[in-house]
């Protein structure tokens, strides 16, 4: 169950015109027009406000979109796998900054709406130069570099106070009275809707990008480096280019950071920063073009709910992240799209029953998980930090062995159930594969 | 005499302290059908490896139309008209059989690293890519990613790559290996085709074929020519019987 | 002088501890090419069993208890979850480790706590060994150098005189031939990966008092060891005990030499003052920098001899 091969072109050619425009790009018409619609749908008409919570949430899921989009055009697109990618991020955010600190000053002007572009042009520029170094690598190495550069950019962040504010960071103010629609950016709903327009055209521009020359060769030198050069290309300098035009974007998802948070420090270019574009990426999916953006949401989603419930929640990241590797490297996006010869055979409806009896013993299974984790971190964390285990009303004590046989049951029944059932998926998905295949022969 | 396509030159090349290649001399000419012909571990893809510029030699001289290419990096030396298939197919597996053939036009039709221009749109790119389909029998397999072609398929591929940048120098490392009897039958023809009015030098092991292509033939042992020259001479040739082909020849 | 001798001291311990850890990663790294990132976290698993061992059963056993746990989790972690992830390539396999990694760290933060844990030197070692110009050199930093130092002659007797040894020996520079000669080479891959593991634990039980058993240790020593690694170069232990050695002496004499550039040019006639352009740069004092240094020595070997010192084969 392991075919990562997303294929395409393999769907006949659609139709022409906007009946076409809209079959290809229906998803993601439906995807803007939530985007655009959702804070509607909290807000608060009492105290006419929108929730800031969910503006925030959605804000943030916006640019983590295109952070993890950029990092897939080297991972998922180019083959490389970077551990420095907040560096432009980062820096992109610091640019911003002191770019709206000199427009705040009088020093130019530039419009509020295109401030993002300094950003992106100051990412650009530093993947110029990191790249430089960084894409003569092969793998490992230019693993190592990138994290190399990561650790030395984040400390020189905490270490100088002129570009980057030290320990500090810099802080910010985009209210800089220059829109172009004369809006003064203020309020977190307007700067909402700025960050979803550069999100549109950051998407489209990267999604273009994959089918250029560029786009495509940087696909050959991933996946065969070798034959690339016997093509008449140098694969270095292909990484280079690709390596550059994704930190342009980062830098844009940094500045769209700079403008929501108004202040940046070392965190927007730290290890942190970092691991979160490569979860995001590859729990979403690095075979699909949408599927960093499914994991840049599902991500934010857990960063802030979850993290408003439990310590833990980046246990339970790290555990996701380590199951995909291991079992789903195609990641969420992947796994649906290995749906798409069963769906487009019109044989979907025969797995419901199957992946009905596959999550009950898992949701067990998850359930007896959690409850385990929670009581540790409760034991020891929470109660460093004062706080009880309460669930739907009910005091739970860690200190008491009963939770944790519950807990414990819970995962051990839930595990083998679910062991059991995954065979019986696995055989009619197989059965299901065959008959797809036998009747493409016939 | 700088006509020769490929010209080398008291060619060595050892692995550390083990020498693998010799002292090889050999003059290829332009349009040539040239089959270089040996056991197991005569050095023959290291060979086809320090022309192409995947290794570089210990010592010697290789020349491509007069210019010197050993020390050059791969991807210059296939810009200067030569191009070379694997012993180990190696294609481009996650993307679609017209990608991977698009791929191998790319640079010659003057694209270099163009992010500004829609693959799309390039109307003489994709019915390049189209007629060298067909050339190689694979429309039929147009959309399918490469990796899941059968192996006969594969090698038709490969091919199709390598003669996609319209080199004029063509070096094919074991091109019918692993294939049947008819596939290899319908390799030979296409590889006849599509390498018309070329220069071609192949590795082979099929004595069939090899007799059947070339027009020179190269033999060589334990990364020394012992002979060279049409494919009746080196058949009838004593010390290549004993070396490699043994009592039977056919 | 005293300076001078007092670090030499001093960064020769932090060197050879950094042996210790990098020695294990380099064998990993160079027969199975996996760059082990949860390395770091099993030296921090190393020094946290150490602290829980040493307060029921003292620290004797936990020196020998410890590093052991350490290696079985090393070989759970290499037949049960490395093998699987081979398939799907080098990449999956770096990710499968960093993944680790990070769910380590979380598990140490939840098991226990944020804060660091009192492991402390035993009452035993916690004395003096001798003194240096008037400075005392504590006997655990001795003990330090002793078990580093004996670990290393095992290490090697063992590389050199047994059968198991030549085999990782051959195997560090080709991995494939040597499966290809009929030896086990996954049961080799475990031992090494296990023995690895052990001594990345064995690492933490000495590390952790001497320096601060907390749950980010293993992302602040993580990149130094990987530094030192590449610094080294491929399937060359010589070459990984002399870059460690290098990067224990620079981060120690970094900490005492309290200079800067703006020093060293004035040295030769030219004033920096606070208009000069990039004066913060020029004129930060090399404690303060030390953090950078090792980052920067990864990027100036990858960039003028990507091999690193004495490597035999390219990263």
């Amino acid at each position: 169950m392991n075919e990562t091969l997303a294929h395409p072109g393999t769907r006949p050619v659609a139709t022409a015109g906007l009946a076409g425009f809209l079959q290809r790009h229906g998803a993601w018409i439906l995807a803007l027009a939530v985007a655009l619609v959702l804070p509607w749908l909290f807000y608060d008409w009492s105290r006419a406000r929108h929730s800031g919570f969910v503006v925030a949430m959605l804000s943030q899921m916006s640019m983590m979109a295109i952070f993890a989009l950029s990092y897939n055009m080297q991972m998922g697109q180019a083959g490389l796998l970077s551990f420095g990618h907040a560096v432009f991020f980062g820096l992109g955010g610091y640019c911003t900054a002191h770019v709206l600190n000199a427009v705040k000053e009088g020093t130019f002007w530039l419009p509020t709406e295109l401030v993002p572009l300094a950003g992106g042009l100051g990412g650009l520029a530093f993947a110029m130069v990191f790249g430089y170094v960084a894409t003569k690598q092969r793998a490992t190495a230019f693993a190592m570099i990138t994290l190399g550069i990561g650790e030395l950019v984040t400390a020189c962040a905490l270490m100088f106070k002129t570009f980057f504010g030290g320990e500090g960071g810099v802080s910010t103010n985009r209210m800089i009275g220059t829109s172009l629609f004369g809006l003064g950016y203020g309020p977190g709903i307007q700067v909402y809707y700025l960050i979803v327009a550069w999100t549109v055209i950051a998407i489209a521009l990267m999604h273009l990008l994959t089918r250029t020359p560029l786009g495509r060769m940087a696909n050959a030198c991933r996946d065969n480096y070798e034959r690339a050069q016997f093509v008449g290309y140098d694969p270095s300098m292909v990484r280079f280019v690709q390596f550059t035009l994704s930190g342009f974007f980062a830098g844009i998802a940094g500045a769209l950071y700079a403008l929501t948070y108004e202040i940046v420090t070392f965190d927007a270019v730290a290890g942190a920063m970092s691991a979160n574009a490569l979860l995001m990426t590859y729990i979403g999916g690095v075979g699909v073009f949408a599927g960093p953006v499914v994991g840049a949401v599902l991500i934010t989603l857990l960063q802030s709910w979850v993290s408003l419930l439990s310590n833990s929640w980046l246990v339970y990241v790290g555990l996701l992240f380590i199951l995909m590797v291991t079992f789903a490297p195609g990641g969420i996006a992947g796994l649906i799209a290995m749906h798409d010869p069963i769906w487009r055979s019109k044989r979907l409806g025969r797995l419901a029953v199957p992946y009905a009896r596959v999550l009950v013993p898992g949701l067990i299974a998850v359930a007896g998980f959690v409850l385990l984790v929670e009581l540790c971190s409760f034991l020891t964390i929470g109660a460093a930090q004062g706080k009880s285990f309460k669930l739907s009303g009910l005091t739970i004590d860690p200190q008491r062995p009963g939770a944790w046989l519950v807990g414990g049951a819970l995962l051990a029944l839930g595990g083998l159930g679910l062991w059991r059932e995954g065979r019986g998926f696995r055989a009619v998905w197989e059965s299901l594969m065959e008959e797809i295949k036998a009747a493409g022969r016939a | 005499m700088s006509d020769a396509a490929i010209r080398l030159s008291d060619v060595h090349k050892s692995f550390g302290p083990t020498p693998i290649i010799m002292g090889v001399s050999l003059d290829i000419a332009p349009g040539e059908r040239h089959a270089i012909i040996g056991p197991n571990g005569a050095g023959k893809t290291t060979l086809f490896n320090l022309i192409s510029g995947r290794l570089p030699v210990t010592r010697g001289r290789i020349e491509l139309y007069g210019q010197s290419i050993d020390g050059l990096p791969a991807h210059r030396i296939n810009r200067l008209g030569l191009s070379r298939s694997f012993q180990i197919t190696s294609i481009f597996p996650r993307m679609t059989v017209f990608e991977n053939i698009r791929c191998g036009l790319l640079w010659s039709m003057g694209y270099r690293y163009a992010f500004w221009r829609l693959l799309g749109r390039e109307r003489r790119l994709n019915d390049a890519a189209e007629r060298l389909l067909a050339d190689v029998n694979l429309e039929s397999r147009r959309n399918l990613p490469a990796g899941l072609l059968s192996y006969a398929e594969q090698r038709a591929l490969e091919i199709g790559i390598t003669i996609a940048g319209g080199a004029r120098t063509i070096l094919l490392d074991e091109p019918t290996a692993g294939m049947s009897r008819s596939e290899a039958n319908h390799a030979v023809a296409l590889i006849r085709r599509v390498t018309e009015g070329k220069t071609l030098v192949m590795v082979e092991h099929d004595m069939s074929v090899v007799f059947d292509l070339a027009d020179v033939v190269t033999v060589l042992v334990y990364g020394r020519i012992i002979a060279s020259g049409p494919p009746a001479a080196i058949r009838a040739n004593r010390a290549v019987r004993d070396a490699y082909l043994g009592a039977v020849a056919s | 002088m005293e300076l001078l001798l007092v670090s030499l001291l001093n960064g020769l311990v932090y060197g050879m501890l950094l042996f210790m850890l990098a020695s294990g990663l380099t064998l990993i790294f160079s027969m199975m090419g996996v760059l082990n990132f949860a390395h770091a976290s099993i030296y921090m698993l190393g020094a946290y069993f150490a602290y829980d061992v040493s307060r029921h059963l003292g620290f004797w056993p936990a020196l020998v208890l410890a590093p052991a746990l350490c290696g079985l989790l090393g070989a759970l972690i290499e037949m049960h979850g490395l093998r699987r992830v081979h398939r799907n390539g080098h990449i999956a396999e770096l990710l499968f480790t960093f993944g680790l990694a990070f769910i380590i760290e979380k598990a140490v933060q939840m098991i226990w706590g944020l804060l660091p844990v009192p492991y402390r030197v035993p009452a035993a070692l916690d004395r003096t060994l001798f003194h240096v110009y008037g400075t005392n050199f504590p006997a655990y930093r001795g003990f330090m150098l002793l078990v580093s130092a004996l670990m290393f002659l095992a290490i090697w007797l063992m590389l050199t005189r047994t059968r198991m040894g030549l085999v990782i020996q051959a195997a560090l520079t080709h991995p494939e031939m040597v499966g290809a000669l009929g030896h086990n080479v996954p049961r080799v891959f475990t031992t090494v990966f296990a023995g690895g593991c052990a001594l990345a634990g064995l690492a933490g039980v000495i590390g952790g008092n001497y320096l601060v058993t907390e749950p980010s240790m293993a992302f602040t020593m993580g990149p130094i060891v990987f530094v030192v690694v590449v610094f080294g170069g491929l399937g060359s232990l010589a070459g990984c005990f002399i870059a460690s050695l290098i990067m224990g002496f620079v981060q120690t004499f970094a900490v005492v030499l309290e200079y800067s550039l703006a020093d060293a040019l004035a040295a030769v006639g030219i004033k920096i003052t606070a208009s000069t352009p990039l004066a913060e740069l020029l004129t930060i004092p090399l404690p303060r920098i030390g953090a950078l240094l090792p980052f920067v020595m990864l990027i100036v070997i990858l960039l003028f001899r990507p091999r690193g010192l004495m490597g035999t084969r390219d990263t």
